[in-house]
């Protein structure tokens, strides 16, 4: 069964996103138990790709980090096998693109999914259409399909509204991942146009990177998610990344609970 | 199964914000395709200001030369730009027009879709931003200098292997920044549906054109066609109209880099395996991971790690065959086609003559075959010079 629900059950959801292999695994391991300890709700693992096209230049880098460093498919699955020794109930996410999944075989790649007790899977170029090629083994092994809804969405909202699993993402703004000053778009009446049909928890990403943002952005939902913003510390502090990052999940849980 | 499919491939694998943007394009390309105006204003265009129909040319040294099958040359190389792309960018950019937006974007590997972009966006009055690899701004610097001079600004990517691929990421994303008065003018029959339909009937005028000159020329239709194919726009339009004619055989040459065996090609039909990539379901050069390959050719145009999902279902169906040239092979096409004929071919083009002067001497001087000589090749003179080690600077 998949926990993702349990992550909104703490107040105001915080769901970071760590590349795997940015650095190295081993770093990417202690960085997920570090996160899980000081206030993430469910915590998004990358799954590096040679050509990110929804991703920032941020996101870009470090998947190009990871794979030259030689992360893989396998060898990230072996890195969350043992972070389920010391967390193995704390909800865990993928987020990669459909080619890797679809490569690896999509029945292979969820089943070990399950085996990882994978809670929730994010794959941006899979929009509403073409869910088929990976829903139905999302739902044979408990995993949840995490539909996006984007600020050009519009009439579409209702209609994967509806059908959304786990939590809904909403993206924030137009574009690409990555820290933005300002976010302008109406996020409040895309998720009415949510509650109308669906009492699915939703989750604000892209853009967002302060205090302040995040605190603005949990009114208005349910989580906020946070990448590019880390993955721009472990750029940063490469194997001493860890303690930032830590010291950056407090802060933001803290700026959200209040909401 | 979604829309846009040619057998498994093909589909929508792109991220929501672009969603509403494909579907309205589809709209509106099904609204105005059969729209007398629209067809009225496009053919017009491709009359007056490309200056079709091109001409099927007999290439009689090279037939005599060769020993076998009578081969014409298909010259898109005379349409206006240079190249074939402008068939498909004149069409696009008219639907763009009525779609309301007023700012084109693109891709381009050789330059030559970007040039074309430019050429139909200072006409039509839009501005317009072209995204090409670094490497590629590198060797096809003189095109870089002709988009700037026809108005566009060019962006060169340096994200990744900075060649097409990375240049269609680019504009996927810029897309996606700004998508509401912003259209994509995808130079290939390749991404999300309904590119790959929208561009393959916007370059079928060149089969059409190839049926009934050469029905005049000869009464018949060929027995072989051939093009080069990296996304594969020249030859679907080539071989589109053919499809229904069994007789044809329809043959895409790609390009093979250092060979097959080496990991410096660009050969997806050999090589590549199934995957999803740049909105499409199709083959793709990449790894056990499905990690894209930085792939390889002398050819900036055919350097690109995927191919059409048109494409990839006429190679599964068997109606099409592909075969692989090597950068020595095309190299030596091009120099031969020059030299023999007096007209000098695209690096990209010269694949498919590459293929033709293999394939001529084993057939019978009763048969025909058709080159699609997809553009001229002006822009690698100085490449092929620095190939052959002439110290050439653009």
């Amino acid at each position: 069964m998949s926990k993702t629900a349990d992550a909104f059950k703490n107040g105001k959801a915080f769901i970071p996103f760590v590349t795997a292999g940015d650095p190295d695994l081993d770093t990417t391991k202690k960085l997920i138990i570090g996160m899980a300890q000081s206030g993430a709700d469910l915590i998004e693992i990358g799954i590096p790709f040679s050509d990110p096209v929804a991703e920032g230049v941020v996101i870009q880098q470090a998947d190009e980090r990871a794979l030259s460093a030689g992360a893989t498919t396998d060898k990230i699955f072996d890195m969350v096998s043992q972070v389920r020794e010391i967390i193995p109930e704390f909800p865990l996410a993928f987020m990669t693109y459909i080619n890797p999944v679809y490569v690896y075989g999509c029945e292979k790649f969820l089943a070990k999914c399950e085996e990882l007790k994978i809670d929730a899977l994010i794959v941006p170029d899979i929009p509403y259409e073409e869910k088929e090629e990976l829903a139905p083994y999302c739902e044979k092994h408990g995993v949840d399909f995490i539909s996006m809804i984007t600020p050009s969405s519009e009439n579409r909202i209702k209609m994967i509204a509806k059908e959304a699993t786990g939590f809904l993402y909403c993206v924030s703004s137009m574009g690409v991942t990555g820290v933005r000053s300002e976010i302008k778009t109406n996020i409040g009446n895309m998720i009415k146009s949510v509650r109308q049909v669906s009492d699915i928890p939703t989750a604000i990403g892209f853009g967002i990177s302060t205090p302040e943002q995040a605190k603005q952005m949990a009114q208005l939902a349910d989580g906020v998610i946070v990448g590019s913003a880390i993955v721009k510390l472990c750029a940063q502090y490469g194997r001493e990344c860890v303690e930032p990052v830590k010291a950056y999940v407090k802060e933001m849980k803290a700026a959200i609970a209040a909401e | 199964m979604s829309k846009g499919r040619f057998g498994i491939h093909g589909g929508q694998f792109i991220p929501e914000t672009l969603m509403n943007a494909v579907n309205e394009l589809e709209e509106a390309y099904n609204k105005y395709k059969d729209d007398p105006e629209f067809i009225e204003e496009y053919e017009t265009l491709l009359k007056e200001y490309a200056g079709r129909p091109s001409l099927l040319y007999y290439a009689e040294k090279m037939t005599k030369d060769l020993g076998g099958a009578k081969i014409y040359l298909k010259r898109e190389d005379l349409n206006h730009t240079g190249s074939h792309k402008l068939n498909n960018v004149i069409g696009q950019i008219l639907l763009a027009k009525r779609m309301g937006k007023t700012r084109v974007i693109a891709e381009t590997g050789a330059g030559q879709h970007g040039v074309a972009t430019a050429t139909v966006a200072a006409l039509m009055g839009m501005e317009c931003e072209i995204y090409m690899g670094k490497e590629d701004t590198d060797r096809q610097a003189l095109n870089v200098y002709r988009m700037e001079l026809l108005g566009a600004k060019v962006h060169a990517v340096t994200s990744g292997t900075q060649t097409l691929k990375d240049a269609v990421n680019e504009t996927l994303r810029e897309w996606t920044r700004r998508v509401s008065d912003t259209h994509y003018v995808l130079g290939s029959v390749m991404g999300p549906h309904p590119f790959p339909t929208i561009v393959r009937d916007f370059q079928s005028v060149i089969g059409r054109e190839i049926k009934s000159q050469l029905l005049e020329k000869e009464g018949r239709l060929p027995d072989a066609v051939l093009a080069c194919v990296g996304g594969g726009s020249n030859a679907m339009g080539a071989f589109y109209e053919f499809i229904p004619d069994e007789s044809v055989v329809l043959i895409g040459c790609e390009a093979a880099g250092l060979g097959v065996d080496n990991p410096k090609n660009a050969a997806t039909m050999a090589n590549g395996t199934l995957g999803v990539f740049h909105g499409m379901k199709s083959y793709f050069c990449q790894d056990e991971y499905g990690q894209i390959a930085p792939v390889y050719s002398i050819s900036a145009g055919l350097d690109y790690p995927g191919v059409g999902p048109e494409h990839a279902n006429l190679h599964d169906t068997g109606r099409a065959q592909y075969v692989p040239i090597t950068d020595d092979e095309a190299v030596e096409a091009f120099e031969y086609l020059s030299r023999t004929e007096g007209i000098i071919p695209a690096i990209e083009s010269s694949h498919a003559v590459a293929y033709a002067m293999k394939l001529a001497p084993t057939m019978d001087k009763d048969k025909i075959i058709v080159v699609n000589l997809s553009g001229r090749g002006d822009k690698d003179v100085a490449a092929i010079a620095r190939y052959r080690g002439v110290d050439i600077y653009e």
